[in-house]
């Protein structure tokens, strides 16, 4: 492992062809993509909505329903972001050689990691935007405030894209991933506030739900989704931007290892 | 004096294995520099350190007088790469992968779009233009591979094996190709198992074994320094009986390899003429190539 594996990342303007491309793939198929961005949350959202909902009393001060929106747009934009990093960078790096033939180029793996988390994160931002949308005309939210989800969700997908791509480094093959779905993706969405508040867990899972990305997320969408403003704020924001930082960082001297074969 | 890739003492290791061990290289511009070796002899290794993506464990690499890797990005600018495994991009079409791929050089979309017909004419593609990569044959796909790396109109182009898996008429169509680029001025520098390929196209050539330079020169140098000029091939259930005895009294070194026998001669008369009566042989009678260069100087045995 040489010295060089550690540096910090050089970035550069070069990654916006790289973004490009990923968006030009994306165009093609943006019609059955909408629809796999929609279709899951949406049905959770008013399933759980209407079936459980009607059976509990209010939940937060809000609907059942009100309170499942938050969260649906934060655990579909955490989804987004994870499936991308994982599955198509894995697709991009590996099985496809995508970045093999890039890196040919002027263009340092620096600007294509940076290249993957934007645009796991723009997927995250369609993502939510579109669960957003559904929230709107269903009228489960009518406050201006709300708008803010939508940088939040570029925010929590740049979150899970550099934590996802830590993963997609070490992965030898795609059935790797089932161990990061299961041990983490979905522990998080039952443990940060999807369904529940966290403040129903027991203190100990408080305390490992209190330090989750998705539960920053969600301490920030809730209030903003009902017209107020989150309390600490900055502090969940920072959490969010700390681990995309270290997640880009990590991921970056992973990548150069395994690539420098 | 005017190399356009050089390398002084570059060293690699993997794993305490070394790779690429004490390489000098010096590839002038304007000429097809052809890198022969077994597989496993260093050749991906080098290629890959020459064009910056791996960083050496000692010596110097110059990629158009830049020092690589620090300075790969400005040298990769006038560079094109052709892969040894190919890397397009499935999801597009032939003239979006040109079109892609030009962006990565930071060219503008008018630049490379003015390009494009000119490189599908060069990769014979110009009626697949809109075909989708899957639908194209293991020819085309390479094709459009060096199509795509002339994207930047680059003055060195890197080939890693760039007709390896294609059949004789693809493999023809990618040499007539080639040897166009170099009549441009452009300087090549190509991997390749294939001794008849080497042989066409490269002005010079090395041969690398375990990490190392071991012979270096014009095919025509490789084969007068390194082999008697003449090759009798006997072949037939007694020819291993027959090299035992008779052999050694004709030929100035000869090998055994299962059925065959490889005789390498200054002068093969008195031998064809003593096969002649060997009604039990069949044998063939040709000048020495580069194969008998190569397997003279890596070895008969299998690698890997």
């Amino acid at each position: 492992m040489s010295k060089r594996d550690f540096a910090l990342p050089r970035l550069s303007l070069r990654f916006f062809p790289i973004w490009r491309r990923h968006w030009l793939v994306w165009k093609k198929i943006a019609a059955p993509s909408i629809l796999g961005h929609l279709a899951d949350p949406v049905i959770y959202m008013l399933g759980l909505g209407y079936g459980l909902g009607s059976l509990l009393p209010t939940m937060g001060g809000m609907s059942y329903m009100a309170f499942l929106a938050a969260g649906t747009v934060c655990y579909s934009t955490m989804n987004s972001a994870s499936f991308e990093a994982l599955y198509s960078g894995f697709a991009r790096m590996h099985e496809q050689r995508t970045w093999e033939a890039i890196l040919n180029t002027p263009v340092a793996l620096d600007d294509v990691v940076l290249s993957e988390i934007l645009w796991a994160a723009t997927k995250s931002l369609m993502s939510g935007a579109a669960v957003l949308a559904v929230i709107w005309i269903l009228g489960l939210s009518h406050a201006l405030m709300s708008l803010w989800m939508i940088p939040l969700a570029l925010l929590i997908g740049l979150t899970f894209a550099a934590i996802g791509l830590i993963m997609t480094a070490l992965a030898p093959a795609y059935d790797f991933f089932m161990y990061y779905f299961t041990l983490v993706i979905t522990p998080m969405m039952l443990l940060c506030g999807v369904f529940f508040p966290v403040t129903q867990l027991p203190p100990s899972m408080q305390a490992i739900a209190s330090v989750l990305p998705l539960t920053h997320a969600i301490d920030l969408a809730r209030p903003l989704m009902s017209g107020n403003l989150p309390p600490q704020a900055l502090l969940h924001i920072a959490v969010l931007l700390a681990y995309a930082l270290c997640g880009f960082y990590i991921s970056l001297v992973l990548f150069r290892r395994r690539l420098s074969r | 004096m005017n190399a356009v890739i050089k390398a002084i003492g570059l060293q690699k290791s993997y794993g305490g294995q070394r790779v690429v061990d004490g390489l000098d290289l010096s590839i002038r511009k304007g000429e097809c520099f052809g890198l022969l070796g077994p597989n496993g002899a260093g050749k991906t290794t080098t290629l890959r350190m020459l064009l910056g993506l791996i960083e050496p464990d000692a010596g110097t690499a110059l990629l158009l007088d830049l020092p690589v890797p620090q300075a790969a990005r400005e040298a990769r600018i006038r560079v094109g790469v052709v892969p040894q495994m190919d890397n397009l991009d499935p999801d597009f079409t032939v003239a979006e992968n040109l079109l892609v791929y030009g962006r990565y050089f930071g060219l503008h979309d008018r630049e490379i779009e003015a390009r494009i017909p000119s490189l599908l004419e060069f990769a014979s593609l110009t009626s697949k233009r809109d075909a989708k990569v899957p639908t194209l044959s293991g020819g085309m796909k390479r094709r459009l591979t060096l199509a795509r790396a002339l994207v930047n109109d680059p003055d060195v182009i890197f080939l890693d094996e760039p007709t390896t898996g294609l059949d004789p008429q693809a493999r023809h169509l990618i040499w007539q190709r080639l040897r166009e680029l170099t009549q441009q001025g452009k300087t090549l520098l190509l991997t390749t198992h294939f001794m008849d390929e080497a042989e066409r196209l490269c002005h010079r050539l090395a041969v690398m074994d375990n990490g190392r330079l071991i012979s270096e020169g014009s095919p025509r140098q490789l084969i007068d320094s390194n082999i008697e000029p003449q090759v009798v091939e006997v072949f037939g259930e007694t020819s291993a009986q027959w090299a035992g005895e008779h052999a050694a009294n004709y030929a100035q070194r000869f090998e055994v390899s299962g059925e065959s026998v490889f005789c390498y001669v200054r002068d093969a008369q008195p031998l064809v003429e003593h096969l002649q009566a060997q009604s039990a042989l069949r044998y063939l009678h040709r000048p020495a190539n580069l194969e008998d260069v190569f397997l003279k100087l890596t070895g008969r045995e299998m690698r890997e």
